[in-house]
């Protein structure tokens, strides 16, 4: 089964991204969090994102698209990352989500991927 | 007449639904994680029964037979769909694993861990008691609403809900670690005894299963003693059902009549239930972790203390209850504490405390109003007494209350 765990952070999380000393903790943390998933050979996938104010959205409305600066939800937690892991079951993944360094200072959202769904949705590479 | 020959089988289906349901659905579900599924199958397992244990006799092994013919049907349904990948060869494994032991006393007993699925964390908490009732022991929601004073239909499409997260979301079957149990606990504690008080209310015997429900209710309690021994609450639980079942044979007179706990005889009581349930009442105490159920039980256990001095403690009652609704609030907890110190302190100060309850979470609630009529007597208010009677009746299912609130009511005299 494939779990993804999207991760949500407040503002003050991603001006800690910039380097500098008091930003070696935090790094520091996803480095050890990250070679852990490695060593247990659950990783699948997974990346950082960048802040929110790099993103833009884009809808198309009536034939027009409609093309706005910043992220689609306009809420203080904002996505800054995902991780895709293969584990047998929910609880497995939620022992994951709780290892996760966001775990402590933001929240991280666990959600199955769509075995239904994904068969009917993509092709065989 | 057909209908004649067919009955001893369909006896013989209805005892093994009821004895062996969430055995099965326990069962069934442990490796595909569909609750929802494993129900269908044993559903449409117990139908088909229903037409060919009439015709060809009652298997040797009732619960075998069900078994094989609900995980034909779970296989038949993964062939069509082709798009759960894994549910496929998870149930041939399945399929090998109960060839082997065709014997049931043999099979594992997966009730707990899908004790355990039901009140999972990741689960709406407000859905964990009603889904064990369901999936566990086989209760329908209308059964359930009754149990947990929730409307049916709201039920229905909650539990519906909580099954397709337990299956999607992929749930572990498992028993949790030590670390999780606290917490999962509780709502297993709760959906144990809404089960067994669901068996109480209905002593009228007019549904079948309800008796066996409650002893289902204690079996699931000496199963989680069994495993988790340190835990005063389970024993307390345990002790607390087994003082009310302790008292069942004498909550009704040789002619089928209602009689109050005040009325009982206390020679009617098990006392060897009453005993097994001082003893794990007193295991419990000494863990010096008190909670909800042993404080429950401990009130129980002052009324059983009549069988040896022919009195009640009243007051040592009305201060557990004290004790019961600061812990553990609800609106049963409330009545019953009104009704206790109406006992010590007289009927005004019952009636007072009553006063004190949220009106609208009473309306349907039977005890509520059999209490409120039974201090209004006490107080010479026949006409308000005459109308908390007559809420009491109307809201009562078991027929030999009904008649004894009814007899009640007449005796007043009203203006």
């Amino acid at each position: 089964m494939l779990y993804a765990l999207l991760i949500y952070e407040k503002p003050d999380d991603f001006a800690r991204r910039v380097s500098s000393v008091e930003s070696e903790a935090y790094t520091a943390a996803w480095r050890a969090y990250h070679r852990a998933m490695l060593d247990a050979g659950i990783f699948v996938g997974g990346r950082p994102l960048d802040t929110p104010e790099t993103a833009t959205t884009v809808r198309l409305r009536e034939g027009k698209s409609e093309i706005q600066d910043g992220p689609y939800a306009n809420t203080k937690e904002q996505l800054g990352g995902f991780t895709l892991l293969e584990l047998p079951s929910l609880d497995a993944a939620l022992e994951w989500a709780a290892r996760c360094p966001a775990a402590s200072y933001g929240t991280v959202e666990v959600r199955p991927i769509a075995v239904e769904l994904e068969p009917r949705v993509t092709v065989a590479s | 007449m057909q209908a004649r020959t067919d009955e001893p089988a369909q006896r013989a289906v209805e005892a093994v639904a009821r004895e062996s349901y969430g055995r099965l659905v326990a069962l069934l579900a442990t490796r595909t994680h569909d609750v929802a599924g494993a129900e269908d199958a044993l559903g449409d397992a117990l139908v088909s029964a229903l037409t060919t244990w009439p015709r060809d006799g009652i298997p040797k092994n009732p619960q075998g037979w069900l078994l094989t013919a609900a995980r034909n049907r779970l296989m038949d349904h993964a062939r069509h769909q082709q798009v759960h990948e894994h549910s496929t060869p998870t149930l041939k494994l399945m399929t090998r694993e109960f060839d082997e032991t065709a014997d049931p006393d043999r099979w594992p007993d997966e009730r707990l861990k899908l004790l355990f699925v039901c009140a999972h964390p990741a689960i709406d908490p407000n859905i964990h008691t009603p889904l064990m009732l369901q999936t566990v022991l086989g209760l329908d929601a209308v059964a359930i609403g009754r149990a947990l004073l929730v409307a049916p239909k709201t039920i229905g499409q909650r539990l519906v809900r909580a099954k397709t997260k337990i299956r999607q979301a992929r749930i572990a079957f498992e028993i949790p670690t030590a670390d999780q149990i606290p917490a999962r606990l509780e709502a297993v504690l709760k959906a144990i005894y809404a089960a067994y008080g669901n068996s109480w209310e209905d002593a009228s015997g007019a549904d079948q299963r309800i008796p066996e429900l409650g002893q289902e209710a204690i079996w699931l309690a000496r199963v989680l003693r069994e495993q988790l021994p340190e835990d005063p609450e389970i024993r307390g639980l345990l002790a607390l059902m087994l003082y009310c079942e302790a008292r069942r044979p004498a909550r009704r007179s040789a002619e089928g009549r209602f009689v109050p706990l005040s009325d009982q005889d206390p020679k009617d009581w098990s006392m060897p239930m009453i005993e097994e349930a001082e003893r794990e009442l007193t295991a419990a105490f000494q863990m010096r972790r008190p909670g909800r159920f042993q404080i429950e039980a401990a009130i129980q256990s002052v009324h059983a203390e009549r069988a040896h001095t022919d009195r009640t403690d009243s007051a040592a009652i009305a201060a557990f209850y004290d004790q019961l609704v600061q812990l553990a609030p609800s609106i049963g907890g409330a009545v019953a504490r009104a009704a206790a110190h109406a006992e010590v302190r007289g009927p005004e100060a019952g009636l007072t405390l009553l006063d004190q309850i949220d009106s609208h979470a009473v309306i349907s609630y039977q005890p509520y109003w059999a209490v409120r009529a039974h201090l209004l007597r006490q107080l010479d208010r026949p006409q308000a007494a005459a109308e908390a009677y007559d809420r009491a009746i109307g809201l009562s299912e078991d027929p030999a209350v009904r008649t004894f609130l009814t007899e009640r009511r007449n005796s007043l005299t009203l203006q």
